[in-house]
């Protein structure tokens, strides 16, 4: 049975990790080789490198940066950020990724997403949306932990969508349906949706559980919540809730608010199959001997 | 004995992972991107990211797939790591693409699988004992990303299956054609070991001769207080600690 995956998110500018609110107001939290190790090392069934500002500054993603993370850890890297073309997601992948985010340039010519699938599979397209509430409870301002969980993906005011997709770095909104957009996004090719609930992102105020719901109704590709984890109970809620494939978590784990392991083993309690620290049941070969 | 790879470079995918992993376990690691790359190494490693259609293609157009037949007639060990591995087979359903045709069979696309493409951590299951997962549980999880997995004409030639819906075969054996359908240089601990049994068989070596160059879960688990704090040691270091 495929295990449910928990991923600890490396947001970075400028070559360091940092974690903001809502995208603003950026702290600094360290090297991303030295937490990518450290995250691999407590069980992290993949670690997530975001080029934050590669985007709205107009150039690629940071492939140093990248390279010596992916020397660091022997668990997944997924990497977005920057990346426009082609070339840029090889570029990527030629620096140590094993798949690539694209989100901005995805939105601005969706046919990016056509061409990256056709030349590198399916499997390694992962389509990073953004996504704002643009109505009703839990919309920006709002970031009430239970408010937005009732509200269906369609509120009862308006016609319009309920979440927006928002691009460069949460800088700039379109209108466009966020759960229609991740529709388009699947058809077109990608393998995975990561998707964030900006108005949630640095919160800890727990995942916008109805986002996740619409989306992951709506598409057959494995879906990773992002936004607002604060507890090994957002977590849970995510999966058992929202349906989410993976769930996606930076500050708790940079802080130590919370430990991967012991996330892990709150999933493994609410009966979500997850990658357990194994027991010391059978002989591990750098120590048989 | 150290073991030269020829890791094959057909201008898609990771390969500093599976080279970093290989090289840390000891092997002579170098690249293939020509045909006159491959030589006579004594394993090569064809990784896997990437569809098959263009794979075999661009595998053609360098000219690797015939050096890579001439190396295995020659008696080179053949490791291929998911597309590496459903490569080997006679034909893919993703692309309606031809292989390399050495293992009768076709890839199909997994069936009545509950979300594609099958990404993240499952468990492979042992069906007969191999070197190839020599010292693992017969269960035990590592990582995938595919939508496709092969399907042998001779079942005698899985080694282990995975279930994600139906079952589908996540390793093969065939004399000196390996084959996994997960990402062992991705797989952390349990990865790392099963790439250095691979090179534990093509060594003809007892398996269990090469330490774990990593820390992992485990290790973490149990104190390791002296161990560094950057994850990656130098191989030998933790056998001799532990």
């Amino acid at each position: 049975m495929l295990l449910r995956r928990v991923i600890p998110c490396l947001d970075v500018r400028d070559g360091r990790v940092v974690k903001g609110t809502r995208f603003l107001d950026l702290v600094d939290e360290g090297d991303p080789a030295e937490l990518a190790a450290r995250y691999a090392r407590e069980g992290a069934d993949e670690i997530c490198f975001l080029d934050i500002t590669a985007a709205v500054e107009g150039r690629a993603t940071l492939l140093g940066a990248v390279e010596r993370t992916a020397r660091q850890a022997f668990v997944p890297l997924t990497v977005g950020g920057g990346v426009r073309s082609v070339s840029d997601m090889r570029a990527v992948l030629r620096a140590g990724a094993d798949r690539v985010a694209v989100n901005s340039a995805a939105v601005a010519d969706p046919s990016l997403v056509d061409r990256c699938a056709r030349r590198f599979g399916r499997q390694c397209v992962v389509v990073s949306i953004d996504a704002r509430r643009t109505r009703g409870p839990g919309a920006a301002g709002d970031p009430g932990r239970h408010a937005a969980d009732t509200s269906a993906g369609r509120g009862a005011d308006g016609d319009g969508p309920a979440w927006q997709v928002v691009v460069q770095g949460g800088r700039v909104a379109t209108g466009r349906d966020a759960v229609a957009w991740a529709v388009e996004a699947a058809e077109r090719g990608a393998g995975e949706i990561l998707l964030t609930s900006i108005d949630r992102d640095g919160t800890r105020a727990g995942y916008d559980l109805a986002l996740l719901g619409a989306v992951s109704r709506a598409v057959s590709v494995p879906v990773v919540a992002s936004g607002g984890a604060g507890s090994p109970a957002d977590l849970v809620a995510a999966v058992l809730e929202g349906g989410a494939d993976a769930v996606l978590a930076a500050s708790i784990f940079h802080r130590e608010l919370h430990g991967i392991a012991a996330v892990k083993r709150a999933m493994a309690a609410a009966g979500i199959p997850v990658r357990l620290v194994p027991e010391d049941d059978w002989p591990r070969r750098a120590t048989a001997r | 004995m150290s073991v030269s790879v020829a890791l094959v470079d057909y201008g898609a995918g990771n390969l500093l992972s599976i080279g970093q992993a290989l090289t840390l376990l000891g092997a002579e690691v170098h690249p293939a991107i020509r045909a006159s790359d491959v030589g006579r190494p004594d394993l090569v490693v064809v990784p896997g990211v990437g569809a098959q259609g263009p794979a075999m293609r661009r595998l053609r157009r360098a000219g690797l797939a015939g050096a890579l037949e001439r190396a295995v007639a020659g008696g080179t060990w053949y490791l291929g790591i998911c597309l590496g591995m459903q490569l080997l087979f006679e034909r893919s359903e993703e692309d309606d693409s031809d292989g390399l045709g050495w293992i009768p069979g076709e890839t199909r696309r997994i069936p009545s699988a509950p979300r594609l493409p099958h990404v993240g951590w499952n468990e492979v299951e042992t069906l007969v004992p191999h070197p190839l997962l020599d010292g693992l549980p017969r269960r035990v999880p590592f990582y995938f990303v595919h939508s496709y997995a092969p399907a042998p004409v001779d079942r005698g030639v899985v080694v282990a299956t995975t279930e994600h819906g139906g079952r589908f075969v996540s390793a093969v054996a065939a004399g000196r054609l390996l084959g996994v359908q997960f990402h062992p240089e991705k797989s952390g601990p349990e990865g790392l070991h099963v790439l250095a049994n691979v090179l534990d068989i093509v060594a003809g070596e007892a398996p269990g001769g090469r330490p774990i160059p990593i820390d992992g879960p485990v290790a973490a688990g149990r104190g390791a207080p002296d161990g560094p704090r950057d994850g990656v040691q130098p191989a030998g270091r933790r056998g001799a600690a532990d």
